[in-house]
């Protein structure tokens, strides 16, 4: 058995930048005050000192300019990491993200690779309103030619980047800041992990709770509060959300017969729709009752706490939703 | 088609229209329908299943040979030779 | 308001006890529908509607046992605006019906065995989870009338398998006579009556048939050649399910019979009243004991094949208790056949208020005396009983007379 350490999802972040760092040369990593300030969420603090300013590189604020340089680093033979500070100013890099990194295998016939690696920090829960809560998780996701991680636990903190660097093409990796303090167990010897699949967090008979980012420990901490109450329910944390593993999700549901979906984006044309569609699409004869949603209320996210809390789905939410779709 | 799985088909469906009896005692010679009290309605019924399930035709004239479990089971191997 | 009583499924039917009520208020009750499940001496009966409108109130609930004849339901009258004439089904009073109030289209009569999926299509939209949906019909369960425990009342999983375990005879019923049997037969036995009410049945309508009805018996042997000829090259060019049993052209010849002496198809109540439908009660006995009295109603007008086909329904579901109100209680004049492998002749005991009773014996090949030749024929020992109340000697004997008409001259049925 290999011991388990106290880990803050920051710290997880940053062990798995250091790792990449240390183990391929071609690794760098790039983005706005990543260097001198350590990051706007400290995630690369200390990092410049130990690499110098050449592997951990400032830049100018200029979104579509840098992510556009690692797009060329990348197709150049380095293993770029830029870090997006939020996923809010990703909307000025997503030409280069969409029009280069995701279509250039494409349209070189197979003979460009853009092995570069993505960061966005992203979510709210931070009261930075409307221009900085963004979850822009459907975006990415609806864009073939790039591979969409969520990064809702701590092991994934610990390991999707490092399994990210092994593609050979373009990886956006969502971080919750949200979640940046949150400390958790994780094994000692925590590394790469698996980017195909969706997990099975928690084995439950009774319904599927489908999730991911900043739902995967509301869900597993509602999972808890369920069962005191008898109510058996599995946790999937997607993970993946293109290619969408949907084969983990199915199998669950084939086993509960009954779905909810948790997410923070907005309702409409989201990661819970694509979720519901499929299910209907692919399990529809083993549904016990209708899939239902959890997401994001439909307005700019609000400013002050309350109402912030108000506008995405919280353990109590899920909690009574699941309770109202057992019980009746 | 076996003799036993002839004789267990047959079983089977016996046991269906006469649950309460034990249709693999019966003796080879011994007339099923007294044996198992099995009236004109449920015999057609048990001629029917067994044409339907082993897909052998019985024409009327021919009900005469499976009155018993041997003539039965050899006229139904004869049939799907 | 139509008031809907608890109907008499025989004369010896005292009470009964509403079991499960299929319609609930508000729903559109068209004729013929079942408005509820009824236990009776004779088992669970679904007891039909031959009102139409809209379901008021239930007056009695689930679980009652009200005497014959109380008002178990309201039902509230569709209005009279334009009338339509439904096409006359022989035997019925033309229907008046509401075009603009019904709102599904009006359904062709059919023969009983297509009964069941005329409901379906007729049945109001239920909601049931696509999985229960799927068990349901895998396991050929009717969940019509369920209440669904799932959200917005819909019927889930969880359902169907309570249905499975507290009802599994729905599941072998529905199924097809001759099912496949490598399916494990569900070691259930139909939902019979108590056992001792069958039997107290039965022991009460004869001890009043032998204490009140003075029986006279006639006899007759008929020659059954003619008769086993037509049968047999009718059987030779079907397929074996389409095939015909004595027991069918028995049947029809009685209701022939019945036909040309009217005086037999009728009831004794203070005096000879006679029916003007010919509806032929049937004895099905039980493998456990106990006997069971469909009726093939209208028998003189209905054709041997179709006969035969109302059997292959009728006497599975009479041996699984499954029959319906109409099936039971109307019969005008009974039947009981010993069939092959049994005794040469059966004395009956009139059904009361009926007045007459048929007895089929074994069909053997005996020595018969024809034109002045010994040959040896296939003949049957047909016996008549009739209620000395109600007709005498000469009327059983031309009725027997007339049976024995119809069974040397097939073509005629």
């Amino acid at each position: 058995m290999s011991k388990y350490i106290n880990l803050s999802y920051r710290d997880a972040l940053k062990s798995a930048i250091r790792e990449a760092l240390k183990n391929d040369e071609r690794v760098f990593l790039m983005g706005e005050d990543v260097g001198h300030y350590g990051g706007a969420f400290a995630v690369s603090k200390g990092l410049l000192q130990e690499f110098g300013p050449e592997r951990i590189m400032d830049v100018p604020l200029s979104e579509s300019g840098f992510t556009g340089s690692g797009i060329g680093a990348a197709l150049a033979g380095m293993k770029p990491i830029v870090e997006v500070m939020t996923v809010n100013f990703s909307l000025l890099a997503m030409d280069q993200i969409i029009n280069n990194a995701a279509t250039l295998l494409h349209m070189s016939g197979g003979q460009l690779n853009v092995p570069v690696v993505i960061r966005m920090g992203c979510g709210i829960g931070r009261q930075l309103a409307a221009q900085h809560s963004h979850s822009w998780e459907p975006f990415y996701a609806h864009v073939p030619g790039l591979i969409v991680l969520s990064v809702g636990t701590h092991e994934d903190a610990r390991g999707m980047l490092l399994s990210a660097l092994e593609s050979p093409d373009p990886v956006i990796l969502f971080e919750y800041t949200s979640m940046l303090n949150l400390e958790k167990e994780i094994p000692e010897d925590a590394g790469a992990v698996d980017i195909r699949q969706a997990k099975v967090l928690k084995q439950g008979k009774d319904l599927s709770l489908i999730t991911y980012g900043t739902g995967v420990y509301k869900c597993l901490e509602a999972a808890d509060i369920l069962a005191g109450e008898g109510m058996d329910v599995e946790v999937i944390d997607l993970r993946v959300l293109r290619p969408m593993d949907e084969e983990t999700f199915l199998t669950s549901i084939t086993k509960t017969h009954r779905a909810l979906v948790v997410e923070d984006a907005w309702r409409s044309v989201s990661i819970s729709s694509e979720v519901a569609a499929r299910i209907m699409e692919k399990a529809f004869y083993e549904l016990d009752a209708p899939v239902e949603r959890l997401c994001g209320v439909e307005v700019p996210i609000p400013y002050p706490k309350h109402l912030e809390d108000a506008s995405v789905p919280q353990v109590y939410d899920i909690v009574e939703k699941v309770t109202k779709m057992l019980r009746p | 088609m076996s003799e036993e799985e002839i004789k267990k088909t047959i079983f089977q469906l016996l046991k269906r229209i006469a649950p309460e009896t034990e249709p693999s005692e019966l003796m080879p010679e011994e007339n099923i329908r007294e044996a198992l009290n099995i009236d004109s309605f449920d015999a057609l019924q048990f001629i029917v299943a067994i044409s339907e399930k082993l897909k052998v035709e019985i024409p009327e004239e021919d009900y005469g040979k499976t009155t018993n479990l041997k003539s039965l089971v050899s006229y139904i191997q004869n049939k799907t030779k | 308001m139509i008031e809907f009583q608890m109907p008499s499924l025989g004369a010896d039917m005292e009470d009964g006890t509403l079991v499960e009520w299929r319609k609930k208020p508000g729903d559109i009750i068209r004729r013929g529908d079942i408005i509820a499940d009824v236990d009776t001496q004779k088992g669970l009966i679904e007891i039909e509607v031959f009102d139409e409108g809209i379901l008021e109130k239930h007056l009695v609930m689930e679980g009652q046992k009200v005497p014959v004849g109380t008002v178990l339901a309201l039902i509230k009258p569709l209005k009279e605006a334009k009338n339509v004439e439904v096409e006359k089904t022989e035997g019925e009073v033309p229907e008046k019906r509401e075009e603009l109030e019904i709102p599904h289209p009006i359904i062709e009569k059919k023969p009983m065995i297509s009964r069941e999926i005329e409901e379906k299509t007729e049945m109001p939209r239920i909601k049931i989870s696509p999985l229960a949906k799927r068990i349901a019909e895998e396991n050929k369960i009717d969940y019509s009338k369920i209440k669904g425990t799932g959200p917005e009342g819909s019927i889930v999983k969880g359902d169907i398998e309570k249905l499975m375990i507290s009802m599994p005879q729905e599941a072998e019923v529905t199924e097809p006579e001759v099912a496949e049997p490598e399916v494990a037969e569900p070691e259930v036995k139909p939902q019979a009556p108590a056992w001792d009410a069958l039997r107290m049945a039965i022991a009460s309508s004869m001890s009043k048939s032998n204490k009140e009805i003075p029986h006279y018996y006639l006899e007759k042997r008929m020659n059954m050649s003619k008769a086993m000829d037509w049968l047999k090259e009718r059987n030779r060019e079907r397929p074996i399910q389409k095939r015909l049993l004595p027991v069918a052209i028995l049947i029809k010849a009685v209701a022939k019979a019945l036909d040309e002496v009217p005086d037999l198809n009728a009831v004794w109540e203070g005096s000879l009243q006679r029916k003007n439908e010919i509806n032929i009660g049937f004895v099905v006995s039980l493998r456990s004991g106990g006997i069971v009295l469909p009726a093939i109603l209208n028998a003189d007008t209905k054709p041997v094949d179709e006969i035969m086909e109302i059997l292959n329904d009728l006497i599975p579901r009479a041996r699984a208790f499954k029959l319906r109100s109409s099936e039971l209680g109307q019969s005008t004049f009974t039947i009981t056949s010993i069939g092959e492998g049994g005794a040469d002749k059966i004395f009956g005991l009139i059904y009361p208020p009926q007045v007459g009773i048929v007895g089929f014996g074994e069909i053997s090949e005996q020595p018969v005396a024809e034109g002045g030749m010994l040959g040896i024929k296939p003949v049957i020992d047909v016996t008549l009983a009739a209620d000395h109340r109600a007709t005498d000697g000469l009327v059983g004997s031309r009725f027997l007379a007339a049976l024995n008409k119809y069974l040397q001259n097939p073509d005629n049925l």
